[in-house]
């Protein structure tokens, strides 16, 4: 059983959001850490760039295979996780806290209703 | 597609809370407790490999070591009783159709441990080489893969709970007393409950230890001694993650990523492994023309000096006489759980093959500095 916080909104292809006003924070979920296996690298959009929901904006690294990760939202890049640069496993680690990716500054708060729910992603990786 | 296939250890490996992934057309386990976890248990400790998956191939009668000596590059009549070699078979124009293991088992026998994927490859150029002479005077060459299972067993503590599982002596190949009297390369036969279990000393990690070769229907039962015997001594069961890590650091070629029917042994840097003072063989006039003029490619081992994402197979390789093209490309690439950076086997021009030569990987449209470094990448401190 995988770990979902309830106060956090998520993609089917396993990003979260956390919303504070009009900014979100963006990470992987547990489930989306435990099938990627240890990361060892992490590379982040650069602070400033414009991402769409859905477009492919970060890469991280296991050992065996490099995933892209996809915006759940659109808006522009305020801060990126630099603590990952030397500590990659955080994400597997601390998913949801110290391993957090990105931050963006909402274009349209809007999309926050199209993503899933805790209880809808849990029904999906659990499914 | 054809169904997946399962070695007998597949229930084991569930219970052991295993990730399995196709390789080759199996069904295999990639990992257990993690890639960097077993990978560092097979340094420091032991680790234990299914490789069911591999194919073993024996050949047996008077034509067996002339036979072999034509289709292989390294010199079979080397070998005495219980002694074996790594080795290539090659076509006409010297390109690997397979990398192998040969031992001799007995006077007029020979075991091949083949790549999985390369089986049918491999049966094939084998039976339409088979000659007469040798069809006529009994000579025979089995495909045995089906019924025969296999098992790695590696890393430094192997030595201290080998013995325990096989009492020995020996009762085919090398005459030891115990396995730990078997020197790298050797191969000899234990019982173990009226059952006959071959131990290899060698492996594909760098690490002393065994490959350990026997009937599908006793795998299960040599696999639960060895982890329990092993269990007080740090022993993991490991994946087909770690064994690729571990064969990377050393500089291990893989079939399929470094070697394939239009490279050549000459090019892969596997010239030791071709015995040019034997009488002729498969490939060996194309070999000889190129250590005579020269190759257009070579492959190196690198690894990377900046921070930077792993390399990967098929990422480009820039060198200095790259213009406006990458001159090479990366065959393959991980992050060295040893030495905590991105480590790869590539080819490159052969004037930019030399170690401590700068190279570029570029890696997602960027260029990462490299340095081409000596086999093996990873050297354990002494």
């Amino acid at each position: 059983m995988t770990n979902v916080p309830s106060d956090l909104k998520y993609a089917k292809s396993h990003e979260w959001v956390r919303a504070e006003g009009n900014h979100g924070t963006i990470g992987i979920s547990d489930h989306a850490q435990q099938e990627l296996t240890d990361l060892v690298f992490v590379e982040l959009p650069s602070v400033g760039r414009s991402v769409k929901a859905g477009e492919a904006c970060a890469v991280v690294e296991s050992v065996k295979t490099a995933s892209d990760i996809y915006s759940p939202v659109s808006g522009k890049v305020v801060e990126v996780n630099r603590a990952l640069a030397d500590h990659a496993e955080l994400v597997n680690s601390e998913p949801y806290d110290a391993g957090w990716l990105f931050k963006v500054e909402l274009s349209d708060s809007g999309e926050l209703n199209q993503l899933l729910d805790a209880s809808e992603y849990s029904s999906q990786v659990n499914a | 597609m054809t169904p997946l296939r399962r070695t007998p250890l597949f229930e084991a490996h569930r219970k052991l809370g295993a990730r399995l992934v196709e390789f080759g057309g199996w069904e295999m386990p990639v990992q257990y407790s993690g890639i960097a976890d077993e990978h560092h248990a097979v340094r420091k400790a032991a680790g234990l490999f299914d490789i069911t998956h591999m194919g073993e191939v024996t050949i047996t009668g008077p034509s067996a070591e002339s036979f072999l000596n034509r289709v292989l590059t390294n010199d079979l009549s080397r070998l005495e009783n219980g002694q074996g070699h790594y080795t290539l078979m090659c076509n006409e124009r010297g390109g690997v159709i397979d990398d192998l293991y040969a031992y001799r088992t007995g006077a007029e026998t020979f075991l091949l441990i083949i790549n999985a994927s390369r089986i049918e490859a491999d049966m094939d150029w084998l039976n339409e080489r088979f000659t007469i002479r040798a069809l006529n005077d009994g000579t025979r060459l089995s495909n045995i893969s089906e019924k025969t299972g296999a098992l790695a067993l590696q890393g430094p503590a192997t030595a201290s709970f080998i013995d325990s599982v096989f009492s020995g002596p020996s009762v085919e190949g090398r005459k030891v007393e115990k396995p730990t009297d078997l020197k790298k390369n050797e191969i000899a036969a234990f019982r173990l409950t009226g059952d006959q279990i071959w131990l290899g000393c060698t492996g594909y990690t760098g690490e002393a230890g065994f490959e350990l070769i026997t009937e599908s229907r006793c795998v299960e039962a040599v696999w639960n001694r060895v982890l329990e015997a092993g269990k007080a001594h740090g022993l993991k069961p490991a994946g087909l993650g770690a064994r690729d890590t571990l064969r990377t650091e050393m500089g291990y070629p893989l079939y399929g990523h470094e070697l394939d029917e239009n490279t050549t042994p000459i090019e892969a840097g596997l010239g030791w492994a071709v015995a040019f003072t034997k009488g002729d063989f498969c490939g060996r006039a194309a070999m000889e023309a190129q250590k005579a003029l020269g190759i257009g490619k070579k492959c190196v081992a690198f690894k990377m000096t900046e921070r930077s994402a792993p390399p990967r197979p098929g990422y480009p390789i820039w060198t200095e006489s790259s213009n406006s093209h990458a001159t090479g490309s990366v065959t393959s690439g991980t992050q060295s759980p040893s030495l905590g950076l991105g480590i790869g086997l590539g080819y490159v021009p052969p004037e930019q093959s030399k170690p401590g030569t700068v190279i570029c990987i570029e890696i997602r449209g960027k260029q990462a500095a490299a340095e081409v470094v000596r086999k093996p990448i990873y050297k354990k401190p002494v």
